[in-house]
């Protein structure tokens, strides 16, 4: 298959590889996929506590070449964004951004969990009313 | 499987070496490029020997069929067969239909039963499926850790209604080899008929149809650095004298077993093909599995958690097939996307489902996503293979390096004792 030149160049150039302080209270750590579907995403943003502001997102990623480059552009869009900002982002954004062709479609979808598990764990860290309100569901590979 | 060789971008500190050409070709399963020697011995008829080999009252029918006779003669000798057991035909996938359906149908009085492994290639699988809805009762035979079938289960399996044993020769996917001879030697006993698709073996190891017991054999030119689109059967004349309903019916060519106008340039590549193997096979078999252990090495000796999967002892020589722990078999072709191999990760096909060989031998989920089929060919060298090695070392670190598998495993944490959300 031939991937699109937005998908080669974040596989290629991934941004924002790396890992958070997964303990510190302004870091919320989503991890999504599973080993046997061949998608873990673990995606980590650090919000400004006063401005709810990401100002920070890193990830890592095991899967395919879309699924890297899902994620790695999750983490060029929340950063800066707020909270409710970044849970705007839709897995049907990622894929128009990426051109990602029908079979790769899981790899949006587990991007857009990877942030909502994400900002869950950080609210839940922050003493919010309730985590983000979307389970994550097993779209990974079922 | 997937496969690579797409020549999109290219990410890599590393430069061929002077004399190699990219991308390299390393995917010798999937098929083989034709011999310069064998196009040679299809030209003529590709050409002005264009004749057709049923035509019996001129010149050009007579040239054709000559063509068509020598390349049987060669393709029976490579196997120890006669001239008179080889059909021709358009491919192994044909070959495996016309042997399990023609027994199948030739047979149905002496019972409905019929054996085979769940590793085979789906030419097989699929066609036994397709016997089932037709009221045939299908054993697929497990396999153990190594990938060869138990024999003991084979023998177990055989019943009065048994009438054939379809287990292929070498797996196409993981290059193990079954065990046919002592398969043959037991369906001899019992009296069932003995399949074997030998697409991946013959021509690369010894098979002789005598020595290893075997009744119908399948053969495929393009694996054989032959051309596509011709392939052929072996079918035994005596000690059993096979018969086999035909499946496709028209002229009565071939003996009655395949009717359609013989692919006369095919036949002879295919002829040409099998005497190159046989004269070659001795020094091929050593440089190529010389190639491929320098090649495991390479990987082995940089890397820590890579899995060789199925037997390496009972194996083709020139077939790896490798896990990579952490990385994401696609992303891994991605990466090394100068160089043309298989992936059983299960990322481009619709299914979502690693590859069922894998699977079958008990191998993980997530390294089955993981594995890498090399297919190292007659026209592979030293220094392709020693920059693919380079290639895959530094693609499969960069790539654990962006693992979040890898960095919990490195801090210590027990993958399977975490709760996936996806499961």
């Amino acid at each position: 298959m031939a991937y699109s030149d937005k998908v080669l160049d974040h596989y290629t150039n991934p941004r924002n590889v790396g890992s958070l302080d997964k303990n510190s209270t302004d870091v919320g750590t989503g991890l999504v996929g599973a080993p046997e579907c061949g998608d873990v995403m673990k995606l980590q943003i650090k919000v400004n506590p006063e401005t709810q502001v990401i100002e920070e997102a890193k990830f890592k990623t095991f899967g395919c070449g879309s699924a890297i480059a899902s994620s790695s552009l999750a983490t060029e869009w929340v950063k800066g964004r707020t909270v409710e900002e970044a849970l705007a982002i839709k897995n049907t954004d990622i894929v128009k951004e990426l051109s990602l062709p029908p079979v790769k479609i899981h790899c949006s979808v587990l991007a857009e969990d990877a942030i909502r598990a994400a900002i869950g764990d950080w609210k839940k860290k922050n003493g919010a009313a309730k985590p983000a309100e979307t389970p994550v569901e097993a779209k990974a590979g079922d | 499987m997937s496969t690579n060789g797409n020549g999109n971008g290219r990410e890599t500190n590393l430069t061929p070496p002077p004399g190699v050409k990219l991308p390299i070709y390393m995917d010798n399963h999937a098929t083989t490029p034709l011999d310069p020697r064998v196009l040679e011995a299809m030209m003529p008829y590709l050409t002005t020997e264009f004749g057709n080999a049923a035509s019996r009252n001129h010149q050009f029918g007579w040239v054709a069929e000559e063509g068509v006779e020598r390349a049987r003669d060669q393709v029976a000798k490579l196997i120890g067969a006669t001239a008179k057991e080889i059909i021709f035909t358009s491919g192994a996938t044909e070959s495996d239909n016309l042997a399990i359906k023609g027994v199948a149908e030739m047979y149905r009085e002496k019972g409905n039963h019929i054996i085979t492994a769940v590793t085979e290639h789906k030419a097989v699988l699929d066609t036994c499926k397709r016997l089932e809805k037709y009221g045939f009762r299908v054993t697929y035979l497990p396999v153990q850790k190594d990938g060869l079938i138990d024999l003991e289960d084979l023998k177990r399996a055989i019943d009065d209604k048994t009438i054939l044993v379809t287990i292929m020769a070498a797996n196409n996917e993981i290059g193990v080899l079954q065990p046919i001879r002592e398969i043959g030697k037991i369906c001899r006993e019992r009296g069932v008929l003995f399949h074997t698709d030998a697409v991946q073996a013959v021509g690369k190891i010894p098979v002789d149809v005598n020595k290893d017991n075997i009744d119908i054999a399948s053969i495929s030119g393009h694996k054989i650095y032959g051309p596509k689109g011709v392939g052929a059967l072996y079918v035994r004349r005596k000690n059993p004298r096979v018969q086999l309903a035909a499946q496709i019916d028209g002229g009565g060519h071939e003996r009655g077993m395949r009717s359609g106008t013989l692919n006369v340039p095919g036949i002879v590549g295919l002829g040409a093909a099998c005497e190159i193997a046989m004269k070659d096979m001795p020094e091929e078999t050593k440089k190529l599995q010389g190639l491929r252990d320098r090649l495991k090495d390479k990987i082995m000796n940089n890397l820590d958690e890579v899995y060789i999967n199925g037997s390496w002892e009972h194996r083709l020589p020139h077939n790896l097939n490798i896990s990579f722990a952490y990385v994401e078999g696609e992303s891994l072709l991605m990466g090394i996307n100068d160089i043309a191999v298989s992936s059983g990760s299960a990322c481009t096909s619709a299914t979502l489902e690693p590859s069922y060989v894998l699977k079958a031998l008990g191998t993980g989920d997530d390294l089955a996503h993981s594995s890498i089929r090399f297919g190292i060919g007659r026209f592979n060298t030293e220094a392709e293979v020693d920059y693919v090695g380079d290639r895959v070392v530094e693609t499969v670190k960069r790539l654990r390096e962006l693992s979040p598998l890898y960095e919990m495993a490195k801090e210590g944490i027990d993958l399977k004792s975490v709760v996936w959300s996806a499961e």
